[in-house]
Order: C-alpha cells, then structure tokens, then sequence
C-alpha cells in the first residue's frame, strides 16, 4: 500500500476516525493492529521478519533486564558477606550475561536483515571472484524480495535493545506494546529511526482529539503529499529518462540529471517524513525531526547533521562511539600516539570509527559497491574537510569573508554540488559506469543542451518545468521561513480565510499539479527498500 | 451561529470549487473524440422504443434509426460506443431496462473476440457517459485494467486533473451543455473512401471465443428471455476487423442452440446492395451513410418481417418528434455534403 494511494488514503482516514471514536485505553492497540495489517498488505510472508525480529528482541531485553534485576538483588542481599572484588567479580560476569543476551539478539536480528538483504550481493561478488579465477561454475541467486522497511525496523529494535543493555530505558514488559514500537506504520516506510526512549510513551498513552494538533498533522500530510507528488514524481520522469540511457545523456545531462536528482530525493524523502510526521502528529504522537533544511548547509558534515537525522544519531551512538572508546581502538590510539606522534594518535580511532560508520551507512542504503564507494566518499570528502580546516582558518583570518551573503551562498551551493556529486553513485548504481558518466561531464562538450531546448526531450514539458520551478521557489521560501520559528504555527495566526485560501490552495495544487494517477507511474519512495 | 456560517460557507466553497473544476477538466467529448458523447445521449431521449441496438462502432456507424423510422416506422435507438465490450453492451442493456423495455435489442457480436479488458481510453467512452447505477458499477468493475482505479470514474477530477495545462476553448463552451453528435445513437458520416487492399486476418492460435465473453453472451441472453425481449444477433459488414469463419461457426451455433436469429451482414452484400466503392468513408472499417442507408433499409425489412414490429408512424406525438429528428438528420446530411463540396 502505497502512501500515495488511494487505498492508504482510505487506510488513514478510517484509523483517524476509529482512533478517536474507541475508547482511549485501547487506541495503542488499534495502532498496533493498524501497523500489522499494513505490512500484511504490503507482504504477507514479510510478516515473518518482523515478527522474529521483535520476539527475539523483546526476549533478549527481558533477559537483559532480569540478569540486571537478579544482579542487583544479589548484591544487595549479600552486601555484608562479600568483598569489592567478589562484588566487581560478580558484577563483570553478570554484564558479561547480558552482553551475551545482546550479542546474541543481535547477531539474529542482523543475520536476518544480511540474509535478506545482502544474501545475493555476497553471491554476486562471490561469483565474480570466480570469474577471475577463471572458474565456469557459478552460484545461482536466491529469488527473494527484500521486506519493505526491514532496515529500518531493524535498527529501530537494535536501538531499544542496545539502550536497555546500556540501562537507559527500561525493557518493556508487554511484547505488544514492544510490536508496536518495532512495527509503527507510517515509520515502516521510511523512518525515521525513533528511539524507544522518544517514542513509546507518547505511543502508548492516550490520546484526546485535539482540532489544532489534528489539522496541523493534517496540514503536514499535505505539505508532503506538495512535495512528493507535485515535485519528486514530476521530476523522476526526467531524472530516469537520463540515467537509463547512458548512450544518449553524457555530458551536460549528468550534471542537469545529478541535479534533478538531488531536487527528487529531497523531495520525495522529506515529503514522505512529512506524511510520517504528519500521520503521527493527527494521532498525538510525537515522532522526531528527521531533516532540517540539509540544502542550507554549508559543509557536508553539517549537511549529514542535518540530514536523515535520526539515522546519523543512531550510528554516531551505535557505531561510532562503541568503536571509538572501546579498548582495542584505545590501545591502538595510544600506540600510535607514542609511534607517531600526538597530532597522528589522536585521529587514528575518529578515522576508523567513522569509516566504520561510513561503511555500514552505505551498505546500509543497498547491497551492492556503488552504496559501498557512496559511503565512503562521503567519508573522504568530510575528512579531507577535516583536515583542511587549518587551512580554511588561515584564508578566513586573510579574508573575512564568512559573514557575507555571497559567501554563504557559495557555501550553501558548494555543499549541494558536492553531496549531488556523490550521489551520482546513487542514481548509476554502477561504480565504473558512475565514473565514466561523471567524466563525460569535462570530455563531451555539450552545455548548450542547458539553453537550446534539448531539455525538453528528456520526458518533461514546459509545463513541468513550470511547474517544478514554482514548486521549487516555494519550497525555499518554506525553508526560508521556517529558520525563524514554525510556518504552520504563522499561518494559523491570520484569519480564516486567508488560513483556508493558503490550505485549500495548496490541497488544489496538489490536485491537479500531481503527478498521481494514469498516465503517471506509481513511483515508490526512493527509501522504500532500504 | 457564526461558526455555522463559517463551515457551511467553507464545505460549500469546497465542493462548488471541486465541481466546476471536475466540469472544467473532463474531456469533452462532442469537440474533439465525438465518439465519446454518444452514450450520455440516450438519457434525454424519450423511452419507447421498439428496437435498442447495442455493441461497438460496427453498430453505430452502420445502422441509421432514421431510416427504420422513416421506411418502416420503427422507433429504434443505438447505444453504441467505441471499442464497447461485451460485459458493457451486458450492462448498458441493464441500464437500458431500467428506463424502458422495447421489444427487440440487436447486438452485434464482433466483441465476442475480447475476453479481457482492454484499453482505459474505450472504456472512459463508453462508461463515462453512463448514468449512475449498479449497472455502471459492474460495468467499470468488469471492464477496468489493471492501471485504472474504480475512484477514478467515481470522481473524474482525480483522473483528468493534469489536463488544466491543454485546456481550450471548448472545455469552456460545453463545460455544461453538450450539443448533439448522434442521430438516435447514429453517428454519420458521408465521406468516401473505398475499400482497397482489405488485409487477411491474421493466423491466430486459438479461434474459440473466450469463455467471459461466452459468459456475458449467455447473461445478455437470459436477460433478454427474462423481460420477454427479442435477441438478435448481427454481423454488421464491417470488412476489418476481419471476421473468421471460426468465429462464425461458433456464432451460428449459439444461435441456433438458443433459437437466436442472427444475420451477418458480410454475406448479403448483394442483397443489401452494397458497394465497398462507394459505401464506406474509410476503406471498409465502418459504413458511411450511403451504406448505412442500405443495410439498415434491408434490417427494415427484416424486423418487419421476423419480428413483426409495427409501423407507428400514425401515432401523433411519436411522429412529431421524429419530424423533427428527420429534419436534424437531412440538415446534418445536407451539412455534410456541402463540407465535401468545398
């Protein structure tokens, strides 16, 4: 079921009224019926993912919390009769359980998300090793569809197991509620990632019908239905018509379709958080920011902050830090402080913590090299800015260049080319090819496409344009207005009928300037099968 | 009370707006594909009639109720449409029974060959222009593919909302009136362009009707025998598609099975006296009026005969609004005439 179908339109309007309506003690339970049947719909066999991934993370939390409990109680029953070193003793082997329990859970919840998702890369570069050796044999792929948000759900659960194994939230007791968290619909799709300390109070608690929160999760549905389906799926006709024939669109079209793709996946994944968001917002729930304004920033590592936020944090906690503290990565560090020098040993654990976070964020995104090469480019290009910062300083020192607009213009433009830049691995989804592309750019000498109508023979009418430029003016005007407090909450102060125009205008808009419906292909979301 | 105002006002903005704009944005039909008004026509039509024809561009073009008035005195009307399949003609002549009930429907079985939905466009043709009703739910229900979504006939905004960027002047002009196109159903046309080169039907690996089709065939049937109807099937003498003899074994079959008359116009040229020369406005595809005026004279004689409807010329009020309708069509004719000459 599709967020841009009418059947999920009927889905939600439906939940909304039943929500409302039964009495508030069960609304969690409707939603975790809600959720089910969406998946159900979505795939029935996928349902057996999600239902052992969250059993086998409620049991290993269980367990966790239990030892956690027994250990406690112990100690404190036995706190005359034992020395700091018997209790310090009993402590590490108790931890060392729970890490078990962890590991375990872990081990399981990510073995399902490696087998059906990476199962038949590993068969892919397996067989080309083989090709190499020159032998004939070859290993057949397994004809399997990924689960739709597996890598998110999967995540979402590793997050609450690893934050009970830390103790910073508690292990919940009902494996209901539990499902619920894991399974939470409109988060199915795409994220955000939410922590279960963020998420499941306001998940589990009940809800009034409040009007303002109502419309104001309605007017955010809209806004990302603006956004999905007047810009992203508009733009998609152009952007795939340039990277499917690679023949015929080299040169100044990479550069026109790296562009368009930055436009349409921006579009598409914050107008489809908008519908997330917004969903959870008309049912009193609080789910958190994914996004703020990334296009305004001014370096890629400040794009990544701001940036499908929730999956940045939940590495930076998960992968990250675990990596850059934990006692090989310290003794390394210090060796290399002593070998090579201060300067040297203090980055030795940033850079291999983060390239480890860079890694797992692109096979995260997809199982094949070009998402390997994506990652980790990101990763040169924000150490190499890393690295350059005493260079950065000594220009600003000459020039103080850095409060003026033009600057940060500059700055804002040089952090989207760079990130379109990058994500030509993304749109190719072949590495040579991504390559070869990316230097047509400087060998065919073509950039009067830009201006001679050549534009106009990729799939999109001057209506389109028209429409995509209008699309795309409001949405920085949007953007702009919200750096100085909420846009919803503006609209709201001003009379009714400009309120109702603004709405009504933009529900029209989205009407008639989608592009939903025959004559348009129901298009995915991009992080659909992530 | 002011907060009355305020949600009565905007829920009457709201679908006010949504109205017009539906109006605004759905195809007309009458100034450009003019095929697509003729289902809407028979609604206004007054409901006697003796004969209703139902079936595809073959009945449509090729049969003149103008003719059956003014040489037999039978009151007929065509609910034709481009492409109609057969679960359409099925449930137009349900909705047809709704409004009366004449004493002999003619359906034409060149869409026996189709046992699966085929093209949105043809179906928006024929379903559009239906009113409201079961009928038109089953009907959009057994003739959508797999691209089209039932809302969408439901609420044709969501289905033409992109056409606010070709809009003319005529999406303006019959945003709410909609001239005539059609005669009683019967859409003419006086050009000539013979038939040459008729190509041969194409080798097909499996002749037998499909088994939908046959389903809807035996529905049409039942239904007839149930309101006490005369069903006669018809051939019209359109040259291509091309009609296998397969396929005309099989219908001769089911006619005789059931006690049906049926009657293929491609085997009584001669006796139609039709001339391929002279009687089709685009190689043999349809019949144009001349030919339509000869096959129809022949049908005549026919229903008199077999079916032994009667002259109503002598009734006042039907006489008086076919008056007029017979000098629609000689002025439509004249109209058309006039337009080769230039």
């Amino acid at each position: 079921m599709l967020f841009t179908s009418y059947a999920f339109l009927g889905f939600i309007a439906v939940l909304f009224l039943l929500y409302y309506l039964i009495p508030r003690r069960m609304q969690w339970g409707l939603l975790l019926i809600a959720s089910y049947l969406f998946y159900f719909i979505a795939g029935p066999s996928w349902l057996l993912y999600l239902l052992a991934t969250t059993m086998a993370t409620y049991l290993a939390a269980r367990r966790i919390e239990e030892v956690g409990v027994r250990q406690k109680a112990y100690i404190k029953a036995n706190r005359q009769q034992l020395s700091a070193e018997e209790k310090k003793a009993y402590k590490e082997k108790m931890k060392g359980r729970q890490r078990g329990w962890m590991l375990a859970c872990l081990l399981f919840d990510l073995g399902i998300l490696a087998v059906v998702k990476y199962t038949n890369f590993a068969i892919s570069n397996i067989n080309g090793l083989l090709r190499l050796t020159g032998s004939a044999s070859r290993l057949d792929f397994w004809d399997i569809a990924l689960p739709m948000g597996i890598s998110f759900y999967t995540f979402q659960a590793l997050g609450y197991l690893i934050d009970v194994y830390r103790g910073t939230v508690e292990a919940e007791k009902n494996p209901f509620r539990l499902a619920l968290f894991v399974s939470f619909f409109p988060q199915l799709i795409q994220g955000p990632i939410s922590r279960f300390g963020d998420l499941a109070r306001s998940l589990y608690e009940e809800h009034a019908f409040e009007a303002k929160r109502f419309c104001y999760g309605l007017q955010r549905i809209l806004w990302g239905y603006f956004k999905k389906l007047v810009i992203a799926d508009r733009i998609l006709v152009g952007v795939n018509t340039v990277i499917r024939d690679t023949e015929t669109y080299q040169g100044a079209y990479v550069f026109v379709g790296m562009l368009f793709y930055a436009l349409e996946l921006y579009a598409d994944f914050t107008g489809g958080i908008d519908i997330t968001i917004g969903i959870a917002q008309a049912l009193g729930i609080e789910v958190k920011e994914n996004f703020n304004r990334p296009y305004f920033s001014k370096s890629v590592k400040e794009y990544w902050r701001r940036w499908h936020i929730t999956m940045g944090t939940w590495f930076t906690d998960y992968i990250f830090y675990p990596i850059s503290v934990c006692k090989p990565m310290l003794k390394l560090s210090r060796a290399a402080r002593a070998r090579l020098g201060e300067n040297v040993g203090k980055r030795i654990p940033i850079y291999l913590s983060s390239f480890a976070v860079w890694l797992a964020t692109g096979i995260w995104h997809g199982a094949s090299w070009n998402f390997v090469v994506w990652g980790l480019g990101n990763w040169v290009v924000i150490m190499i800015s890393q690295e350059l910062e005493p260079l950065y300083a000594r220009f600003h020192r000459r020039f103080d260049v850095r409060g003026r607009g033009w600057y940060k213009l500059f700055q804002v433009l040089r952090t989207v080319f760079v990130m379109s830049c990058l994500r030509t691995f993304d749109c190719y989804r072949d590495v040579p090819l991504t390559f070869r592309m990316f230097g047509s750019m400087f060998t065919r000498w073509n950039w009067q496409i830009l201006w001679d109508g050549s534009l106009l023979g990729i799939g999109l009418s001057a209506v389109d344009y028209a429409v995509l430029l209008a699309g795309l003016i409001l949405l920085v005007a949007v953007s702009l207005l919200q750096r100085s407090g909420s846009v919803r909450d503006r609209i709201a102060a001003r009379p009714y009928p400009t309120r109702f125009l603004i709405w009504y205008g933009l529900f029209l808009v989205v009407l008639l300037a989608g592009a939903y419906g025959a004559g348009y292909d129901a298009s995915q979301f991009i992080y659909n099968q992530f | 009370m002011k907060k009355v105002w305020k949600w009565t006002g905007t829920v009457f903005i709201v679908l006010a707006s949504l109205y017009l704009l539906q109006r605004l944005l759905a195809p007309k039909y009458a100034a450009d594909v003019v095929e697509g008004a003729l289902i809407a026509e028979y609604y206004s039509e007054e409901k006697d009639h003796d004969v209703v024809f139902i079936g595809d561009c073959e009945v449509y073009e090729n049969f003149s109720p103008a003719v059956l008035w003014r040489d037999y005195g039978i009151n007929s009307y065509i609910r034709g449409s481009a492409q109609q399949l057969i679960w359409q003609s099925y449930y137009l002549l349900e909705d047809t029974l709704r409004y009366e009930k004449p004493d002999t429907v003619i359906f034409n079985v060149l869409s026996m060959q189709y046992n699966e939905p085929q093209r949105e466009a043809y179906n928006r043709m024929t379903l559009e222009g239906m009113r409201w009703s079961s009928s038109k739910a089953a009907s959009i229900l057994a003739s959508m593919t797999e691209e089209e979504h039932f809302l969408d006939y439901v609420f044709p905004l969501l289905r033409y909302h992109s056409r606010w960027s070709e809009l003319g002047a005529e999406d303006v002009k019959y945003m709410f009136h909609t001239p005539r196109i059609s005669h009683n159903g019967y859409y003419m046309r006086v050009d000539v362009k013979p038939a040459e080169n008729v190509p041969e039907g194409r080798i097909l690996a499996d002749y037998r009707f499909g088994d939908n089709a046959w389903e809807y065939l035996d529905r049409m049937t039942a239904l007839c025998r149930e309101n006490d109807i005369r069903l006669i099937l018809v051939k019209a003498p359109s040259l291509y598609p091309y009609w296998y003899d397969q396929w005309e074994e099989q219908i001769e079959d089911y006619a005789a099975a059931n006690d049906l008359l049926y009657i293929n116009f491609l085997e009584l040229t001669e006796e139609t006296g039709l001339d391929f020369s002279t009687d089709t406005y685009d190689g043999g595809l349809h019949l144009n009026l001349s030919g339509a005026e000869k096959i129809t004279e022949y049908l005549g004689g026919v229903l008199r005969r077999e079916a032994g409807l009667a002259d109503r010329r002598d009734e006042e009020g039907l006489a008086g609004v076919w008056e007029e309708k017979l000098a629609a069509y000689e002025q439509e004719k004249e109209r058309q005439y006039a337009e080769l000459q230039k």
